[in-house]
């Protein structure tokens, strides 16, 4: 496979300046250096994007993801390092870049068009495709300013969607217009994939990843935390995001002063009907314990504890708790012992996770843990995905 | 069968797609950054863009006057308003127009020179500030905002200049001959500074936004200090009249002369205000012509051309940072 995308070692540095007017600039000249802050938006970042490949930059805010694709469309320079491309680029960082207000979506579509590298001619012939996927035919000579937002994001859409490039950059731009719509961007994305075109996307939902990508690269702080298939870096950026909430909790919990009462999973422990304990896997339709072992420091009323069980992408499949089951937890103290009893889950073959959350009478969060036990499914190879039902076809 | 033939060419599209693009090399990312390297492939990504270059022209013009009855007409509205004012208060009250036959085609000429090159700075300076959003969205050669800024006060300069033949017919005196030697030079002396000062200040203007303030002042400065609204032989006769030793006048000249805006000013006066070729209506004497008007034309043409090299250069260099700084 060729590479088209080649970046090695690269950093970036954003220096924040407190100071702007020439004024300020020359009463502090000489010591400017203590109104500059710098920032390393990027931090030695090796990443080689083979041909043809979709893959989906994932991150928190502020992680550099959108750094990392402005360097590879060119409009940031590297500071260290070097970005190295192959073939045709096309960004689509922003719907309707250069759109103007005042002009009407006819000229708007060529002038968009032509900023985004489609030739007149090429816009020429596409200009009914255009205007049809963007389904406002009745405006396209009226002023863009009196559009809808949505119309506005519709018919930039519609442009973008006819670049012809070798490597395609999009950034959070899917997000757009009602869902019939959605589902037509889509489909053109995976059009695009049919075409062999490279695709680097930019995306907070972790669904498109699992849906889109052959690969995931996972950024925090700058820095390359994971690189590999969507499903290992959705572990990753699950657990960093896991670790960011508990961190706030905990200083939340500081920040209020107030002790709260401390209650926690002491373990968790699945067991499957048929007495499996370690490296369960259920068959079709089998049932499963999930048992608990809770500590408590001070004596506490009225707790909630939850379960779910989640693919190991993270989606809740199924969730249940004490309240939902009608059932009372009782005052906890020291240790207390408890188990839910699955009865039988219609799971398709794949891995799952069981989560656990334990809440106090008012519902505030005392202990969380997203993958407290795992297990996998069996199957028998007449099914995909997390449901299972008996299938049977006739014809009539 | 049809499903077959479709997936069959698309995997021909497919290959085709890896097939060309291995055979292509690895190039970085944005600009190249050599100095004197990075020229050719500037000229080349420019030359690229050529069509987008016309249609943001063509977006400045078409929206500035968009919603307006009189549309690009209004383009004349403001030369043409200060050729009032300049023929009224200095021709007619401070009697300018008594020493200067055809008073408002001499100013008109200078105005429209003075007015392309106003508007181009102007415009130039603020160009890529003002394009912001496209700057930090998507990579261009950003070239192309300044330079469609000079594109767009060029289309203006144009309808002016209909006007400023149109009034030279008018009045009976349309340009012959030898006159027009001077309006190509001088056209291109403007286009070539006005292009390379828009470079320099736009570039400029995105790290220090204090020059497009600057750049406002330095306009009127510079218009009062070209040949605009007099003629250019009353700064040597005011010299003459100081006690400067003739060596230093004479150097006091030179100066003056060798601002090129200056010299495309009297350029365009030399070709549209025939006038200039006769007599004083007063004193009967012939009107002073610049001696080498041509040659120091060319020279100025010359030092712009390497100006507006280095002006790309510049503007390479702080391109670079744009997308961050905006």
């Amino acid at each position: 496979m060729t590479t088209v995308v080649e970046i090695e070692n690269l950093s970036k540095r954003f220096v924040i300046r407190k100071e702007k007017s020439l004024k300020e600039r020359v009463v502090n000249f000489g010591r400017s250096q203590k109104f500059k802050e710098d920032f390393w938006a990027l931090r030695d970042v090796d990443v080689a994007i083979e041909a043809g490949t979709t893959v989906g930059l994932i991150g928190p805010n502020g992680s550099g993801k959108s750094t990392l694709l402005k360097m590879i469309g060119g409009i940031l320079q590297p500071d260290q390092g070097s970005v190295r491309i192959r073939g045709r680029l096309a960004a689509l960082l922003e719907l309707g870049a250069g759109f103007h207000p005042d002009l009407t979506g006819r000229e708007n579509v060529y002038l968009n068009a032509s900023i985004l590298g489609i030739s007149r001619e090429q816009t020429d012939k596409y200009f009914d495709a255009i205007v049809e996927f963007s389904g406002i035919e009745k405006f396209i000579d009226t002023q863009v300013k009196f559009y809808s937002s949505g119309m506005y994001v519709r018919l930039a859409f519609a442009v973008a969607v006819h670049v012809d490039p070798d490597i395609l950059l999009v950034d959070e731009v899917l997000a757009v217009g009602d869902e019939p719509f959605q589902r037509k961007c889509l489909e053109r994305i995976r059009q695009f994939q049919a075409e062999g075109r490279t695709i680097v996307l930019v995306t907070h939902s972790l669904e498109q990843v699992a849906e889109f990508c052959d690969r995931a690269i996972v950024l925090e702080h700058g820095r390359v935390i994971e690189d590999g298939s969507p499903r290992d870096a959705l572990r990753a950026l699950r657990a960093d995001f896991e670790e960011t909430r508990v961190a706030e909790q905990e200083r939340k919990a500081a920040a209020s002063g107030v002790e709260q009462p401390v209650a926690r999973f002491a373990g968790i422990s699945l067991r499957s009907e048929s007495g499996q304990t370690s490296e369960i896997t259920l068959s079709p339709g089998e049932g499963l314990h999930v048992a608990m072992e809770i500590t408590s420091d001070r004596l506490l009323e009225g707790a909630v504890i939850e379960i779910g069980v989640t693919t190991s992408m993270g989606t809740t499949l199924y969730m249940t708790s004490t309240t939902m089951l009608d059932r009372e937890l009782g005052p906890l103290k020291d240790v207390t012992r408890c188990a839910f009893y699955l009865h039988s889950l219609h799971l398709g073959p794949d891995e799952y996770a069981v989560r656990a959350t334990l809440r106090d009478g008012a519902g505030t969060e005392l202990h969380h843990v997203p993958v407290a036990a795992t297990f996998s499914v069996s199957g028998d190879g007449q099914s995909l995905g997390p449901v299972r039902t008996p299938a049977d076809f006739v014809i009539n | 069968m049809g499903r077959v033939e479709t997936l069959k060419e698309m995997s021909s599209v497919v290959t085709d797609r890896s097939a060309a693009i291995a055979s292509e090399p690895l190039r970085p990312a944005g600009p190249r950054r050599g100095f004197a390297t990075g020229t050719v492939s500037s000229i080349r990504d420019l030359v690229a863009q050529r069509e987008l270059l016309g249609m943001l022209v063509r977006r400045e013009l078409k929206a500035r006057y968009k919603d307006s009855a009189a549309g690009f007409l209004w383009s004349l509205g403001r030369p043409l308003a200060m050729l009032l004012i300049y023929y009224l208060a200095l021709g007619q009250f401070l009697g300018a127009a008594r020493s200067v036959v055809d008073f408002a085609i001499f100013i008109y000429a200078g105005l429209t020179a003075w007015g392309f090159y106003s508007e181009a700075i102007l415009a130039g300076t603020g160009s890529v500030v003002a394009n912001a959003g496209l700057v930090k969205k998507i990579y261009l050669p950003r070239e192309i905002f300044p330079l469609s800024a000079v594109g767009s006060a060029l289309f203006n300069f144009g309808v002016q200049l209909v006007v400023l033949v149109l009034a030279t017919i008018v009045v009976g005196k349309f340009p012959v001959g030898d006159d027009w030697v001077y309006f190509p030079l001088a056209l291109a002396v403007l286009v070539v500074f006005a292009t390379a000062m828009s470079l320099i200040l736009s570039a400029v203007n995105v790290y220090l936004r204090d020059v497009q303030y600057l750049v406002d002042i330095f306009i009127m400065v510079f218009f009062w200090l070209s040949p605009i609204v007099y003629l250019w032989s009353f700064v040597r006769d005011a010299l003459l009249d100081t006690t400067m030793s003739p060596a230093t006048q004479e150097l006091v000249m030179n100066i003056y002369l060798s601002n090129p805006i200056t010299l495309a000013v009297i350029g365009f006066q030399e070709t549209f205000w025939a006038a200039g070729d006769g007599v004083h209506p007063e004193t009967k004497v012939p009107y002073a012509h610049v001696p080498d008007l041509a040659l120091r034309l060319g020279i100025a043409l010359a030092v712009g051309i390497l100006l507006l090299w280095v002006a790309q250069r510049i503007f390479t260099r702080l391109q670079a940072n744009f997308a961050q700084e905006l």
